[in-house]
């Protein structure tokens, strides 16, 4: 590891670890207002649904609609998978299956 | 009873390491082919733990970015944990530091689902943290042997990206994210957190991700409101 690598990594693990922590302990120390915390119930799905569309819609940084973007196809077949199924493996397993399939037919 | 909260932490993350495990291994191969050393990509995964960033930050290496620059778009790419330790902190507050540091670093955007998810079931199990502790341990471990795996993969493999696993980690997502779905409220804001995203896609260091979150979170808010008067709490 050269000299700027280390200094890399001990600069990003500083910036993560404060991210993660202060609030941690400082939220748990201030009180939130009961509608904020009535709110955050609604942050691990507008996350994860912040992440995909990007991910599924925009693969290469531009819109891509056309069935041959795998990744939106793909990730619809998932989720009406999912939707039936109602299972968290089955879903990955199926769903991956199905992408390489229709990337490879492609 | 703290065993049993730990192994259902670990039994709970199971699926999410089905989807990270690919991920781990492409980072390993791409932070070697975009000529971080093999200690640096290690000390990475052991000491930044954060998946997205640490992706990021390889292409960014390879591409001559200045540190300076590798470090702040960390800084933004992980300001999404923030929201998630203001979301499960209320739970924490009777937590010393010896537990708040070491959950705090492996705070990560899969032990975060599960956990808030156990922290808001019903029963009053005062040991809800050996739950965090156990799906920690198990992303951990996983993290570092998969980036391990990957590092090797690499030296012999070229250009990883191009393997198609990268899509492990859309399909995880998805099947984390469907089952809130049925509800409405949460349709709506997982809805209007997806169009914002999409707008705000050409943002820098991935800003429109939070701007889309909280977008979300208000139109989630406003819709339960519009629906049902307030009464019931979840």
């Amino acid at each position: 590891m050269t000299f700027q690598e280390l200094l890399l990594v001990c600069g990003m693990a500083a910036v993560t670890f404060l991210v993660r922590w202060p609030v941690l302990t400082l939220v748990s120390r201030i009180p939130l207002p009961p509608i904020v915390l009535d709110g955050m119930k609604f942050i691990p799905s507008a996350v994860l649904a912040a992440i995909l569309a990007p991910a599924m819609f925009l693969p290469d940084g531009t819109l891509d609609l056309h069935p041959t973007n795998a990744y939106w196809v793909a990730g619809l077949a998932s989720a009406l998978i999912n939707w039936y199924s109602r299972n968290l493996l089955t879903t990955i397993v199926a769903g991956m299956a199905f992408f390489l399939i229709w990337r490879w037919l492609w | 009873m703290r065993r049993q909260e730990f192994w259902a932490g670990i039994r709970a993350t199971f699926p999410l390491l089905v989807g990270t495990t690919p991920f781990g291994l492409i980072f390993g191969a791409l932070a070697v082919n975009s000529g971080l050393s093999a200690s640096a990509a290690a000390a990475m995964s052991a000491f930044v733990f954060a998946g997205s960033s640490q992706f990021i930050a390889a292409k960014l290496f390879g591409s001559d970015a200045s540190l300076w620059i590798i470090v702040l778009t960390t800084l933004v790419v992980n300001l999404r944990h923030s929201l998630y330790s203001a979301t499960l902190a209320p739970h924490m507050k009777h937590l010393p530091q010896r537990w708040l540091v070491p959950l705090g670093f492996w705070l990560t955007d899969e032990s975060f689902l599960v956990v808030d998810k156990r922290y808001r079931s019903d029963d009053r199990s005062p040991f809800k943290h050996w739950f965090f502790l156990g799906s920690a341990t198990a992303m951990y471990a996983n993290w570092q042997l998969w980036t391990w795996v990957g590092i090797l993969a690499g030296q012999r493999l070229p250009n990883p990206a191009s393997w198609g696993l990268d899509f492990a980690l859309v399909v995880t997502f998805i099947g984390m994210l469907v089952p809130d779905l049925r509800s409405r409220p949460f349709a709506a804001s997982a809805l209007s957190a997806a169009l914002t995203a999409l707008l705000l896609a050409g943002l820098p260091n991935r800003l429109g991700l939070m701007v889309a979150t909280l977008t979300g979170v208000a139109t989630g808010m406003l819709v339960e409101k519009r629906l049902q008067p307030p009464k019931e709490l979840r």
